[in-house]
């Protein structure tokens, strides 16, 4: 048997693992199995690699798999769940940043067409785009860099010239392959436009521009894998790509937001009117708060970003323990796009040992939030703003929420009374049946938990 | 021909990829997309030809690098998402 021919029939073995791998991570109960099975499906198509009888040299190979393989599996151990979705964010410009380079060897095969041109400025493109952009998200969740979205006049013309640019930089260079500057250009307009793509964003849209990103590092492969005639790269890179297609779309819905809208508007700095809103702020002190919850039959508690910043996940948990002993039920209800990336809170709360199947989506919590005892707010805002069922003005009107108050009592766990992401007031915190409990979330909680355990 | 036939291999592996994403739950929104970031990092695969071949000293230093940044991508992907997989777990039905 040629070495080809096994290379290849080892690459289709490597693709089926990649699609029972992520047929797997369908279900919380074999998630874990699915992912190990890619990895697999990844080791074979590496090791099935190194037999080409290109590869003459093994010692760079090795360096680089050494360095890669250190970094990333300290960064993998050492790094916080709290630090998840920058890590996340920095994994994915790695990935773009190195189909930008493979695109660029590819340059140094003997036999360039035009269209095997065109798939490595595609490469060079996405690859770049990909990898800038990751970076920006990185700095913004880590707050290196401001979380608000960043605008100025004519954002859209330039952004527009610089995709013209790129696209005639693009032209040039497939007409004009011998002349490096165009490659050169195109790495920096590339990159030029990852960055302008993701600073307007603002800190709530993340979980959109995360999952896009994602998308764009399976198409940087995928372009990659034209560019060097390599099936296992398309196939694998095109799954990506559609899978963070398919989630970036779920977010988009679950904001009543088109992806042009997200990309293009810069939400945070509209600003915007919710109209009047009636009735006052009523605070609660947590010795209130406790007696209330102590009575409960069922309570949800609805996490946001603000958990996340508070670090919450943990007393939370403890809560839920009292209170179940005290016979209480207690669930989750997550919205899809809490926190900063796609299921940002289901996360956490693995972490803090809470059952998955106590965490509700919304559809499945929203019809039976009038049973609830107590509806806790923990840093949300924006997801529980009844404006957006009830002010047709709202620029957030549509969006789908969590209807916390429509449960008896609703306590909301906030630092102060300033506006959620979206800048807007909240009617929910001037509702009858809504309490403010001022403070840190977790040192409220903590006192709470005190206070139960008594 | 080849372009044929790679095309074809896109389009097939893109609608699988909608079949397959489709029905993921939300609560393993995360996981899925750093397992899937992590298979993006396949283009260490191209990147082997690049660091091992005979090229000039640029092609294999940009492959070297490649095969850096990739391999990042890969080990720490998959393991991150395992680290975070561990820690999912059902209630216990008894008490």
């Amino acid at each position: 048997m040629s070495t080809n021919l096994l290379i290849n029939l080892s690459y289709t073995a490597a693709a089926v693992l990649f699609i029972l791998g992520l047929k797997f991570l369908g279900s919380p109960a074999t998630a874990r199995r699915g992912n190990t099975i890619s990895a697999l499906g990844m080791l074979l198509a590496v090791v099935v690699t190194l037999l080409d009888q290109a590869i003459i040299d093994y010692r760079w190979i090795l360096l680089g798999i050494v360095i890669g393989g250190v970094i990333g599996t300290l960064a993998a151990r050492l790094v916080a769940m709290t630090a998840m979705p920058e890590m996340v964010a920095l994994f994915n410009g790695f990935g773009g940043i190195a189909s930008l380079l493979v695109g660029w060897v590819a340059l140094a095969q003997s036999q360039l067409d035009s269209f095997l041109l065109l798939t490595i400025f595609l490469s060079v493109l996405i690859g770049g785009v990909t990898f800038s952009g990751s970076l920006v998200a990185w700095g913004k969740l880590s707050e290196k860099l401001p979380g608000r979205p960043i605008l100025f006049r004519g954002q859209r013309l330039v952004n527009a010239g610089l995709l013209l640019a790129n696209f005639a930089c693009g032209a040039l260079f497939v007409l004009y392959p011998e002349q490096p500057f165009w490659l050169f250009l195109a790495v920096v307009l590339s990159a030029t436009l990852g960055v302008m793509t993701v600073i307007p964003i603002g800190g709530a849209d993340m979980p959109v521009i995360i999952s896009l990103l994602n998308s764009y590092s399976g198409l940087a492969a995928c372009a990659a894998g034209f560019a060097i005639n390599n099936n296992i790269l398309i196939v694998a890179g095109s799954l990506v790509g559609a899978s963070g297609i398919i989630l970036t779309n779920i977010m988009c819905k679950a904001m009543n937001r088109t992806l042009g809208n997200v990309l293009f508007s810069g939400f945070g700095a509209a600003g915007g009117t919710t109209g009047k809103i009636e009735g006052e702020v009523t605070a609660l002190t947590t010795e209130d708060a406790y007696y209330v919850l102590e009575a409960a039959q069922s309570v949800v508690v609805i996490p946001g970003y603000g958990m996340a910043v508070a670090q919450a996940q943990h007393v939370v948990k403890e809560l839920q323990l009292l209170l179940e002993k005290n016979g209480c039920e207690v669930v989750y209800a997550i919205h899809p796009v809490a926190g900063r990336m796609p299921g940002h809170m289901n996360v956490l709360l693995a972490e803090a040992d809470v059952p998955y199947d106590l965490l509700l989506e919304m559809d499945e919590v929203n019809p039976r939030m009038e049973n609830f005892d107590v509806a806790i707010v923990i840093g949300a805002n924006d997801v529980v703003n009844p404006a957006a069922r009830e002010t047709p003005d709202s620029p957030i009107y549509g969006m789908p929420i969590i209807n916390a108050d429509y449960a008896r009592t609703v306590f909301i766990l906030k630092r102060s009374m300033a506006s959620g992401f979206a800048g807007l007031d909240n009617p929910l915190f001037y509702r009858k049946n809504t309490r403010m409990i001022f403070g840190d979330a977790k040192e409220t909680l903590g006192k709470l938990v005190r206070e139960l355990s008594t | 021909m080849d372009l044929v036939y790679l095309s074809f291999i896109l389009i097939l592996s893109v609608f699988l990829g909608f079949e397959l994403i489709g029905k993921v739950p939300a609560t393993l929104h995360t996981p899925l997309m750093s397992g899937a970031n992590a298979i993006s990092g396949i283009t260490l695969v191209g990147a082997l030809a690049g660091a091992g071949g005979e090229g000039s000293m640029l092609t294999i230093t940009l492959g070297t690098l490649a095969v850096v940044f990739a391999t990042i991508n890969v080990v720490g992907g998959y393991l991150v998402t395992d680290r975070m997989l561990a820690m999912f777990k059902k209630k216990a039905k008894v008490k």
